[in-house]
């Protein structure tokens, strides 16, 4: 084993910090460490000072390397020594209290010192820079008095400081030399934005004024400005710049210029001493900012370490401002020049403005103002330098849309504002929705949908998008259009459902096939309807296609948001018994499943099973005499009654036991959509059988049946199909019209919105007055449910689909390290 | 230095998971799904939507997709990565097939 290389650090701020990380990580024994700090204290991050200003944060907040940390990697630290020699002849270095240390490698981090403005009263106590703890100490001291501040300085540190005096109770003015504030990370448009807030919490921004001297006697009393106005204060704080500390470099006949002149593997003259940090000029450029630090820190341990392939490398780095609720963030070049091109956005009232500048397609730099949440996807193609030509006109808008509150949807489109949100659950405001129409040519909602997410996920504001769509478009918006199933094909479901029948496709591979799919294997959109549309149309011969189902119809229960399940065991027409309820207890605590709930359909709902257990719950539900209540099928839901005539005082028909009928013979049956049902024993109608997507209301002379209601995304009462006699003959009819339904219906096109489609009056016809139609659909019907009433549950728990259920494998092994 | 160090295990055969669908490992908390897709390609990915953790295997596989049951965000089998204008990455493995047998590689976290 050779000796222990000595190695000592000048400096102990956030960049030797972290070089000395990567060093430990990377050679934990090469090296035995000294470092000198000239702050009495440990490494802490400079950074997060102004959130010790305002109060937000304790020093002790924001240490990164506490007392223990030198002790666990043997590190020798100097607090409160600032090195005054380095003899590169003896390689010893010397601390102004006399401490020496030799060194075989030597790391200068000495960082920056604020810019002192060289007025006049600069010397007076009183005036303090913003650099350290020490400084953030004493403005605190100063801020104790509630007096007057003036902050000289509109840049990052200035405004920091500014806002942080302010939160401590101090009257404060910014005096700025350039006409906006933080001219070196804003375009002028988004200084003045800035500006303006500030001055909304009562903080004073002089621009376009120059410091003429600092007043006072023994102290602070006020500043002078060029222009003769004299502004009172008991604190000056300059923060107009930093400047390298290399003074001691230079002493030591380092090559110094700006800051100290290193390579890109931050080495210094002397091949012995590494320099990096606030105090070091690479190519010209010094920096401030804590990316490209961290960025030499790596490479420094690299290079320390015998590495010599890591280089810096000049890249972006993203500005904020740490002032709370102020929004602003800025990154790279955004000064204008001929081969370069912007996108703005603006919303006045809001406060909202976005710039982008662009250079043969790609983002050169970024500035935001209060909103800044897409900055880190801004800046992540800034800095892969991605093509946005693809994405040019939604750019602007950012990544993704969340949350938000909705719209009021009674209100005029054509009246909101641009910024006004039209769809709540993808956050997309109108002047999003007009701009992508106007700038893709959009002609049709689902390009809407696909380009914009508005009205993808609830669908609530579809109404709000076409008119939108037609308010763009005018007479070119053609909503009856063919809009395509989904991306796969230009067809549409009425196309594909009428090919289906006519080309007689009986396989997912042979219509993708015939009709010529644009992709292999089609999507999560078409594979689930074209597999509804041949098990409806087939239902003898098409195998349903288990893999183009929809996870709660592949598993026979419902997924949750934790990816547990729930399980409804169906109760007929709302009835359950004693037996029924003990089984559901005993199944409860035997899998200790968490909840347990009645569903608005009459049922009782298990939420929070595992996947594994499913087979298992199935099983025990299933001696108890329950099927699937199939709560998660696009197929007959519910039937709700009300307890009739076997009890209620003005039951005028058995509807308990018709619509166990109804039930009994419906279920299992797939439709386009979930199909709920109810009989209510009187137009008292307490199983609200006027929202449902089937209803019966029991009257004294028979049965008025009702269709397409809505009681969910939209509140619709039912539309009367006709009134019958007798309970046969409400079966039929039912069943007709729900096989009318299934074979006219889109898939996941609720009944009323069918209905609306295809007219309330032709289904009448059809169904009412057109006997042999009726009977017809009834017979299809009937024989598409020999293939269909099949329990799911009682499949799965004799074993089909078991690997379902289980996981393939259980690795024990430990992840290695 | 580190070095990535990659563990290679047996999981079973492609024959376990149907075409266009999905099973799980468990490794330890984490639950990772091997897809197979129609032409018997095979993909792991953390059984973790990036959007807000859906379980994927759960979802509809569909050419070098898999769409997330809880909320239809599509995920590229390949590379984990959220397709279209959705941001985020599932994390992926290397996994290969040995004959009929999976093979996945679990590699230390970088």
């Amino acid at each position: 084993m050779t000796r222990k290389q000595k190695l000592v650090v000048i400096g102990n701020g956030m960049a030797p910090g972290r070089m000395l990380e990567h060093l430990f990580e990377a050679a934990p024994d090469a090296f035995d460490v000294t470092i000198f700090n000239a702050e009495p204290r440990v490494n802490y991050d400079r950074i997060m000072l102004s959130p010790v200003l305002s109060g937000e944060k304790s020093f002790e907040d924001i240490i990164i390397h506490g007392d223990g940390w030198y002790i666990k990697h043997g590190v020798m630290l100097y607090k409160g020594h600032k090195v005054v020699e380095i003899d590169r002849q003896a390689k010893k270095v010397r601390s102004e209290h006399g401490e020496v240390a030799s060194y075989d490698k030597l790391v200068i981090a000495t960082g920056s010192a604020p810019f002192i403005i060289p007025v006049p009263g600069h010397d007076l106590p009183g005036v303090l820079t913003y650099r350290d703890l020490d400084d953030v100490d004493a403005m605190l001291l100063a801020a104790q008095s509630r007096g007057k501040a003036v902050v000289i300085g509109g840049g990052l540190l200035g405004l920091e400081a500014a806002a942080g005096l302010k939160e401590r109770g101090m009257d404060v003015t910014v005096i700025h030399l350039m006409p906006t504030l933080m001219e070196r990370q804003l375009d002028p448009a988004a200084g003045y934005l800035l500006e303006r807030e500030l001055e909304s919490r009562g903080i004073k921004v002089i621009t376009k004024a120059s410091t003429k001297r600092i007043l006072g006697e023994t102290r602070v009393e006020g500043i002078e400005l060029e222009d003769g106005t004299i502004i009172p204060a008991t604190l000056v704080v300059m923060a107009v710049g930093i400047r390298p500390s290399a003074a001691l470099a230079k002493e030591a006949g380092l090559s110094v210029n700006r800051g100290i002149v290193v390579t890109d593997s931050m080495q210094t003259s002397d091949p012995d001493i590494f320099a990096l940090g606030e105090c070091v000029e690479i190519n010209g450029n010094v920096y401030g900012l804590v990316a490209p630090l961290y960025q030499m820190a790596e490479v420094a341990a690299s290079h320390l370490t015998g590495g010599t392939a890591r280089r810096f490398v000049e890249t972006s780095t993203a500005t904020k401002l740490k002032v709370t609720g102020i929004n602003l963030s800025s990154v790279g070049d955004f000064s204008e020049a001929e081969d370069r091109e912007e996108i703005v956005l603006r919303d006045a009232a809001a406060g909202v403005y976005k710039r982008l500048v662009l250079k043969d397609n790609r983002i050169l730099g970024v500035v935001l103002y209060g909103e800044t949440a897409d900055g880190a996807w801004f800046f992540d193609h800034l800095k892969k330098q991605t093509d946005i030509s693809e994405m040019r006109e939604t750019l602007i808008f950012g990544q993704a849309y969340q949350g938000g509150s909705q719209l009021d949807p009674m209100a005029a489109v054509a009246a909101l504002p641009d910024d006004a949100e039209i769809c709540g659950c993808n956050g997309v405001c109108k002047g999003k929705i007009t701009g992508v129409i106007t700038a893709k040519g959009l002609k049709g909602l689902d390009e809407v949908r696909a380009h914009t997410k508005a009205s993808a996920s609830c669908g609530t504001c579809t109404g709000l998008v076409e008119q939108l769509l037609s308010l763009t478009l005018g007479d070119a918006y053609n909503p009856a259009a063919v809009t395509p199933m989904c991306g796969c094909t230009g067809l549409g479901h009425d196309d594909v459902r009428r090919l289906i029948k006519a080309k007689q496709l009986k396989s997912i591979p042979a219509v993708m096939q015939e009709l010529e799919w644009k992709t292999s294997c089609g999507c999560a959109k078409c594979r689930p309807a074209l597999n509804y549309y041949l098990v409806c149309d087939w239902p003898d011969e098409y195998a349903d296609d288990y893999q183009s189902r929809f996870i709660n119809e592949r598993v026979h229960a419902n997924i949750q948001k934790d990816g547990t399940y729930s399980v409804v065991p169906r109760m007929w027409g709302g009835m359950t018994s004693s037996s029924e309820l003990r089984a559901i207890a005993d199944v409860v605590d035997k899998f200790n499943i968490p909840a347990v709930k009645c569903t608005g359909g009459q049922r009782i709902d298990m939420l929070g099973i595992r996947k594994e257990d499913l087979p298992a719950v199935w099983a025990d539900l299933g001696k108890a005499g329950f099927v699937s209540g199939q709560a998660y099928a696009k197929g007959l839901r519910t039937v709700k009654t009300c307890v009739g005539t076997d009890w209620c005082r003005f039951g005028t028909q058995d509807s308990t036991g018709l619509g166990i009928r109804l039930e009994k013979f419906m279920w299992g049956s797939w439709t386009p959509a979930k199909l709920k049902m109810a009989v209510s024993g009187c137009p008292r109608n307490c199983s609200e059988a006027t929202c449902k997507d089937i209803g019966i209301v029991c009257v004294d002379s028979g049965f008025d049946i009702h269709f397409a209601g809505a009681a969910g995304l939209d509140i619709k009462g039912t539309e009367i199909l006709g009134h019958v006699k007798t309970e046969d003959e409400v079966m039929e009819h039912v069943v007709a019209l729900a096989q009318m339904y299934r074979e006219q219906g889109r898939y996941l096109e609720r009944i009323y919105k069918w209905a609306k489609r295809i007219g309330l009056d032709e289904i009448r016809r059809q169904i009412m007055d057109e006997p042999d139609k009726r009977k017809a659909y009834y017979e299809r019907f009937v024989f598409s449910q020999k293939f269909a009433q099949v329990d799911p549950w009682s499949e799965r728990v004799s074993g089909k689909d078991k690997h379902e259920f289980n996981p393939m494998a259980t690795l024990t092994l430990e992840a290695a390290e | 230095m580190n070095a990535l160090t990659q563990t290679w295990v047996r999981i079973g055969k492609i024959g376990d998971i149907p075409r266009r669908g999905a099973r799980c490992v468990k490794h330890g908390d984490m639950s990772i799904a091997i897809f197979r897709t129609a032409d018997d390609r095979v993909f792991a990915l953390e059984d973790k939507c990036p959007h807000k953790n859906g379980p994927l295997s759960q979802g509809i596989v569909h050419d070098g997709c898999v769409t997330c049951p809880l909320h239809n965000w599509v995920i590229s089998l390949e590379t984990g990565a959220a397709q279209g204008a959705d941001e985020g990455r599932t994390l992926s493995f290397p996994v290969r097939l040995e004959g009929d047998e999976i093979v996945l590689g679990l590699g230390a976290p970088a």
